[in-house]
């Protein structure tokens, strides 16, 4: 191994977690986003219709969120090490959360029909763990302490105006993510509901995102300088461009119906945000002082893992996509897959 | 009150733990079974296996939703409570855990999917390997899991620099040398938990004399399974004693309660004692001459170290490996009995008659549970104090947060768990009481009207609602 590969070995190792995480916020976040809308419907046959398209798939799609931190261990001990002692409460309030929502989607189908709690805590579930999910995301962006290789913060750290902020603009994007997978996956009434929740979620959704962008470098000087410093404003300046194209788009489509385009334009949405985050942090691990070098494993460690990783990760994405091609087509009200 | 930041974390691992391990080490033993009598299906074209295949999956589907969950929180838990071990070890460990994740658990949650909600969507053969594919994922899950906690036993293929463990050959760390027979104890261990909850609701259907045609099919095949394993199942976990001796013998001199260092042979088999770590010595030994020897060295005047040829802040609690030892023991020979009575039962056909042999059968449903948590506290609380035996003690292994936030969240474990889990095993057990046949009576109500199943029922019966 020469020291170029080594060298890139890690910057391989963040994409690829990066790619998990993009892979578990998509998936997962409509599922989630589904589980937010929820209380929403007041009629059972609604909320059938709406965890019918979304059960059999997210089981797999939680997975992902597993395959992110275990990647995150293999890949950068380091900073795993570091940022789940930092992030301790909102990391373990967010997997309650996760436990009830995923008991919620067997428990609802055999305790019927008195499921009344296991429809809160579905819904309350998600919306937990996608606020806590915000919070771990606002609380990794602003920084953690660390003296000697170790996290030296206190336990709430975390909690700031600005991760708060992180944790209810995640809960709308995840939201809009869902209002839009029910307009594309379901039929009648719940489909009819996400089309006009999707609106509102979405001006709130741009709100957050331009408020996001806006306080971010602000308050954060190394994350101001990297978007307002020349030359990278040059590079830089299409990101915020595309995405507001992308809103756009969104909203037309949302007017004239389509069914796909609208959770195709949120995708993007999410996907520009996480570039932009991206580009705000690389390549820092755990900012503001622990790099992707510094953080990670020794270089047999992550090229024995990183052979599966390359083995496996397609037949992954293979299997994945058949699930879906599987169970593809509407769920209409009152009818599962038959 | 002051606590101890370690030994709340220590709480946390061992609670959470316990409460994961009984789910795996069903579901692995539960989907194989499904699968098996998908394949049955397949090849007889009997209908009676399909029903059964099904009523058993919601069961699965409800206790596998646990499992994952449970196992989630694990899978966290290394970097929030014990972040030591995660960069002392991470290079070498997690890699295991990756490989797992990659290997495994996508398999499982994938295929689940079509497991669960495939019945009528798919061709027949697709989702008999689903089920399959369900079935290994659960065992490849194992062989990860077991990987990495047998090289934390016996860590070879390393080596340390300023305290880190550094990977060297990663065969000699995936096949750890006690790895190959505990991986096989796990899994038998697994399956005949299975075994015995499957005969056990069998017993119950027989004695309340419900769902016969399926009873039978439950009674005999989870007791053919359990005269096979039960006795090997003492094989391999004699043969796993051995490794023990050879590669932990700290933990063999606990499990056995013998305390003299370098006595010479025999050494008695201790059946029941009250062991004193202050004093050295056990109170109320009831023991039996040259058992000891014979059983862990095969021969009549071996000897092995006792405590006291280790260092007292290098032995590990007795209690547990000693207590725990006995009750895993007791109950294998209580599964090796039951199996094999039930199996005379059935050479001479009595075996559905025999209300004595079913009621007995009926109440060994959680002889497997008990029998893998017993064993599991032998092997871990064994490996004290060490969490990766000579690395790294599991003291210096845990995170630099507070004790108020450990035991917040322990806390909120033990409520969480508590509700979820009951509430999961009533359904389970409600489940288990309805049995198949009315699974089949829905199936009559809902299944050939495509407009009644419009107004009908919702939820889960909308995906499977029909017969094909």
């Amino acid at each position: 191994m020469d020291l170029t590969f080594d060298y890139y070995l890690p910057v391989i190792w963040a994409g690829l977690i990066a790619t998990a995480v993009a892979m578990y916020v998509i998936l997962d976040g409509f599922d989630l986003g589904v589980g937010i809308l929820f209380p929403f419907a007041r009629k059972e046959a609604e909320r059938d219709q709406m965890m019918n398209s979304i059960a059999p798939f997210w089981d797999g799609n939680e997975t992902w969120l597993i395959l992110g931190g275990g990647g995150l261990w293999v890949a950068f001990p380091k900073a795993y090490s570091i940022i789940m002692p930092a992030l301790y409460l909102p990391v373990i309030v967010m997997l309650l959360a996760l436990i009830f929502r995923g008991v919620s989607f067997e428990f609802r189908f055999v305790s019927k029909p008195r499921h009344g709690h296991w429809d809160f805590a579905f819904a309350a579930g998600s919306t937990v763990a996608a606020f806590c999910q915000g919070l771990i995301l606002g609380g990794l962006i602003q920084g953690i302490t660390v003296e000697n290789g170790a996290f030296a913060g206190g336990a709430f750290d975390w909690l700031t105006p600005f991760s708060l902020m992180c944790g209810i603009g995640l809960v709308c994007g995840y939201a809009l993510l869902g209002a839009t997978w029910l307009i594309m996956r379901t039929e009648g009434e719940v489909a009819e509901r996400g089309r006009r929740q999707a609106r509102t979620i979405l001006l709130i959704v741009l709100a957050f995102i331009a408020l996001v962008s806006l306080w971010t470098p602000y308050a954060i000087d190394r994350i101001g300088e990297r978007w307002f410093s020349t030359p990278n404003i040059y590079y830089l300046w299409p990101v915020p461009l595309v995405t507001a194209g992308l809103a756009l788009l969104l909203w037309t489509a949302l007017e004239r119906n389509h069914t796909a385009t609208p959770f195709l334009a949120t995708l993007g949405l999410f996907l520009l945000s996480y570039l932009g985050l991206a580009i705000s942090t690389f390549p820092l691990m755990v900012p503001p002082s622990v790099t992707v070098w510094q953080a990670a494993a020794v270089p047999a460690s992550q090229i024995f893992t990183l052979i599966g990783t390359i083995f496996m990760l397609p037949i992954i994405l293979a299997y994945t996509a058949f699930v879906y091609w599987t169970f593809r087509g509407k769920v209409r009200p009152g009818e599962g897959y038959h | 009150m002051d606590f101890d930041p370690v030994l709340l974390a220590r709480i946390q691992f061992g609670f959470t733990v316990a409460f994961h391990i009984i789910f795996p080490s069903f579901t692995i033993g539960l989907s194989a079974w499904i699968a098996t009598l998908l394949v049955v299906w397949r090849r007889t074209g009997e209908e009676r296996y399909r029903e059964l295949a099904r009523f058993w999956t919601k069961v699965f589907a409800v206790s596998f939703a646990m499992g994952v969950v449970s196992g989630l929180v694990l899978s966290y838990q290394f970097g929030t409570n014990w972040s030591r071990f995660s960069d002392v070890v991470g290079n070498v460990v997690a890699p295991l855990i990756g490989y797992e994740v990659l290997t495994a658990f996508f398999l499982e949650a994938t295929f689940l999917g079509i497991m669960l909600f495939g019945w009528n969507r798919v061709p027949p053969w697709l989702h008999v390997l689903s089920a399959v594919c369900v079935a290994v994922g659960t065992s490849i899950s194992a062989f990860w899991i077991l990987s990495a906690n047998s090289w934390m036993q016996f860590p070879t293929g390393h080596v340390i620099r300023d305290g880190i463990a550094y990977p060297e050959d990663w065969l000699k760390i995936v096949f750890s040398p006690t790895f190959p027979l505990r991986l096989a104890h796990m899994l038998i261990a697994a399956y005949l938990t299975t075994s015995f909850v499957v005969l056990a609701i069998g017993a119950r259907y027989l004695l309340m004399g419900k769902h016969k045609p399926y009873a039978g099919i439950m009674l005999k095949m989870g007791l053919g399974m359990a005269i096979v394993l039960a006795p090997l199942q003492a094989f391999v976990g004699d043969m796993s004693g051995l490794s023990v001796r050879d590669h932990q013998p700290a933990k063999l001199a606990a499990i056995e309660a013998h305390w003299e260092a370098d006595a010479p042979g025999p050494v008695p088999l201790i059946l029941f004692a009250w062991p004193d770590e202050a004093l050295e010595k056990n109170d109320f030994e009831i023991a039996i001459p040259y058992l000891g020897s014979l059983i862990v060295t095969h021969s009549l005047s071996g000897s092995y170290p006792g405590l006291k040829a280790f260092p007292p802040e290098d032995r590990p609690p007795l209690w547990g490996p000693f207590f725990g030892f006995r009750i895993m023991v007791g109950l294998g020979f209580l599964m090796i009995f039951v199996a094999w009575t039930g199996g005379i039962l059935w050479w001479r056909g009595r075996l559905e008659t025999n209300r004595t042999f079913l009621r007995i059968a009926s109440w060994m449903w959680p002889a497997g549970f008990i029998a893998v948590l017993s064993g599991w506290i032998v092997t871990e609380v064994g490996r004290q104090p060490w969490v990766a035996t000579g690395i790294l003690r599991t003291a210096d292994a845990a995170s630099p947060v507070s004790a108020g936030v450990v035991l917040t969240s322990l806390i909120l474990f033990v409520v969480v768990y508590g509700v979820v889990f009951s509430f999961g095993i009533y359904y389970m057990n409600r489940l288990l009481v309805r049995g198949p046949v009315d699974l089949s009576r829905e199936d009559e109500e809902a299944g050939p009207s495509r407009t009644l199943a419009a107004v009908g029922p919702g939820g889960r019966e909308a995906y499977g609602g029909g017969r094909p």
